[in-house]
């Protein structure tokens, strides 16, 4: 089946193959993956330690932190071209892309601040001071809300996107990494590093509603540590990067349990998925590599060697 | 003055909803420099203070958004000086006191009547009997001790299978500590300590190092490695390169392990020492970090509890809820046999992280961090029987 998709795309326009791009903390470039063939493709160089990234809604544009050269990179999708740098504040980690498409929310690690950037005048719009370390970005399908993670400061920081004001600050476990949005934007969920938990709150009220915990056979908790995490699109199956435990849990969403982990390389920190869900490549930092999940089975297929510590990944279909 | 600040700090924080002020004391008393062979590496004089101030910054930015506000005001008093006015004036200022003081001085002002029920901690004497039968209750300990250090030193050797060792020592009390507690250590682990010996020499080892070293370690009996004891950095740095047999340095020297240095930079460290490196021009070092992580401890038991009295803290600091993020890859927690903080120790060479301890393969029934230092059954500690 896979085969004949495959050549229906080669003959069609090999150009469009879905793609799966790397970012390579400690490499400078971006790996491409063709997601039919599984192997890396080409490899782009960006600028220094590349993290987040993330494409413009039509996928022309693809948005890359390199957060030691403090800018946000815009790369040029077909060519692999660097077409120009965002001002972007220092350090800059993560970001998300605001529904309008032109208004990037970007976590600012170094500097406690959450810089807000219009991609098309190319300028800083708002700068809006959050807790120590902001790492995790994301924003509600409305647009009406941006959330910022900061991960010294222990809080997820809610900012209101007209006025770009802070409108609460709810506390959650020890180094909160990554935030999305769930459920048509009616919860949202924060993974904690160090608290080993995802902690969900109800977006309308933004109150805790529950909290979810792993348990690795044969792993000390203190290595369990929840990053990355991704939900395939009907919402209901979630899959959460453990970092140093190398596991993935898979999280039933509507009942917040835990039914299964699955083994993949080293310290994995962020996934994506293909574009019809039925693949899922995770980041593993320290192995260097790409585990490729197949979801309806749940289970490891493959490892690709991609560059030195990979760390984020986004999906061109 | 110290009125002037009170009122500055209500009037600040009066805008926001429960406000809850929290001072924080840095106590030092400055010890005189021994005399060392090289000039090379002068002992920083805000060592300590300035991690504090950073982990105040951390509280500060924190706590702005939960109506919290952290003061820390420093009171240093010169060595030949009586400390206790100064000291009186902290306890009055604060109850969380840093301490960076040497292990005798601590117990003395930890004895002082009017630091009963206050929190002290100890950010600088890693001295192993403060851990054991001269544990005080109102004591925490943020900078690791010798042991821990040791132990860490000793499973990365054994990772090596580098288990014959010789031992080379100074003659000042912190060398011989920090020897005692590698004995200790070899014993733990199982390794042999082949051959050991006193270093004695009053020579200028800029100029005789060649010819004096090769001579001084001839005898040693065949080893894997040399640790050296020198905590006060007088001749160690001359020995690498200069032994009789071809050998690597470890201990004070070489191969080192320690509560923190430059070269870690995994588990989000890289961030810490950037805001460190933003304060001045040095890098942070370990009772920087062990003044952070205490300030840290402070904040983040404030936070949680939204409370500043410092009974509340305590109960929620040795509670299982207890977790503080000290960028080292794991939470860091205390024992609650003795008050010491638990962490990882990373075992660096001058330019790169080498190991962290604990290192995989050394299991412990309850947490692998405690096979690191004095455990609850060896520790003779009975001040923290409330804790358990």
């Amino acid at each position: 089946m896979k085969k004949i998709a495959l050549l229906a795309c080669l003959i069609a326009s090999p150009a469009f193959a879905a793609e799966i791009w790397v970012t390579n903390e400690k490499d400078d470039s971006i790996s491409v993956i063709d997601v039919d063939t599984l192997e890396v493709t080409r490899t782009i160089p960006t600028g220094e330690r590349p993290r987040g990234i993330t494409f413009s809604q039509d996928y022309s544009l693809v948005y890359v932190c390199a957060s030691d050269s403090d800018t946000v990179q815009v790369i040029d999708v077909a060519t692999g071209k660097i077409l120009h740098n965002l001002p972007s504040g220092e350090d800059p980690e993560q970001f998300a892309l605001h529904p309008n498409n032109r208004h990037l929310y970007i976590a600012n690690e170094d500097d406690a601040i959450t810089t807000v950037v219009d991609t098309v005048d190319r300028k800083v719009i708002a700068q809006i001071d959050v807790g120590v370390e902001p790492e995790g970005m994301a924003i509600s399908p409305d647009g009406k809300i941006a959330i910022t993670t900061s991960e010294t400061t222990n809080m997820a920081h809610w900012i209101d996107t007209e006025t770009h004001q802070l409108f609460a600050n709810t506390l959650v476990d020890a180094r909160p990494r990554h935030a999305e949005f769930v459920n048509n934007g009616t919860e949202l969920w924060v993974s904690s590093e160090i608290g080993g938990t995802i902690t969900i709150f109800d977006v309308a009220t933004q109150t805790e509603k529950t909290k979810i915990s792993f348990d690795v056979k044969g792993v000390h908790p203190d290595r369990i540590q929840p990053v990355g995490f991704k939900l395939t699109q009907d919402q209901k199956t979630a899959f959460v990067a453990l970092g140093p435990s190398n596991h993935i849990a898979v999280v039933d969403v509507a009942s917040f349990t835990v039914t299964d982990y699955i083994l993949v390389g080293r310290r994995v920190w962020h996934m994506t998925f293909s574009p019809d869900n039925s693949l899922l490549f995770t980041t593993n930092g320290v192995s260097g590599d790409v585990t490729v999940i197949d979801v309806a089975a749940q289970k490891a297929l493959k490892s690709i060697k991609v560059g030195r510590y990979p760390w984020g990944a986004a999906t061109k279909p | 003055m110290f009125k002037l600040l009170l009122m500055c700090i209500m009037l600040t924080a009066s805008a926001a909803s429960a406000n809850i002020n929290v001072n924080i004391a840095y106590f030092e008393i400055t010890r005189p420099a021994p005399p060392v062979l090289s000039n090379l590496d002068p002992i920083p004089v805000d060592l300590g203070l300035s991690g504090a101030r950073l982990g105040i910054s951390d509280n500060q930015t924190t706590g702005k958004f939960l109506g919290q506000d952290y003061t820390l005001e420093a009171f240093i008093v010169d060595h030949d000086q009586d400390p206790m006015p100064a000291f009186d004036k902290a306890l009055t200022f604060a109850d969380y006191i840093l301490v960076n003081v040497t292990a005798d001085q601590l117990l003395d002002l930890a004895d002082t009547p009017s630091a009963q029920g206050k929190i002290l901690f100890n950010i600088a004497a890693q001295d192993g009997h403060l851990r054991d039968q001269q544990c005080r209750s109102n004591v925490l300990h943020t900078i690791p001790s010798y042991a821990m250090r040791a132990d860490a030193l000793m499973q990365s050797l054994l990772k090596k299978r580098w288990t014959d060792v010789a031992l080379i020592y100074g003659t000042f009390p912190t060398d011989r500590a920090f020897a005692d507690a590698v004995r200790g250590s070899i014993k733990k682990f199982g390794l042999r300590l082949r051959s050991e010996k006193e270093w004695v020499f009053d020579a200028d080892m800029r100029r005789t190092a060649s010819s004096e070293i090769p001579i001084f370690t001839q005898g040693f009996k065949d080893h894997d490695v040399l640790i050296v004891a020198d905590e006060v950095h007088d001749f160690g740095r001359y020995v690498a390169y200069n032994t009789w047999l071809a050998r690597p340095i470890a201990g004070s020297e070489g191969l080192r392990p320690l509560a923190w240095d430059r070269t870690v930079e995994q588990w989000g460290a890289a961030q810490l020492q950037s805001r460190f490196d933003k304060l001045g021009t040095r890098s942070m070092k370990d009772q920087d970090y062990a003044a952070w992580t205490a300030v840290r401890v402070i904040g983040e038991a404030v936070t949680r509890t939204t409370s500043a009295d410092p009974n509340v803290l305590r109960g929620y600091i040795f509670s299982d809820d207890f977790k503080l993020a000290g960028f080292k890859g794991r939470p860091l927690s205390f024992r609650t046999w003795n008050g010491q903080l638990r962490q990882p120790i990373p075992v660096v060479s001058e330019n790169a992280l080498v190991s962290q301890a604990p290192l995989d393969g050394f299991l412990h029934q309850r947490n692998e961090l405690d096979t690191l230092g004095l455990d609850l059954a060896e520790s003779q500690c009975t001040e923290f029987k409330d804790q358990k």
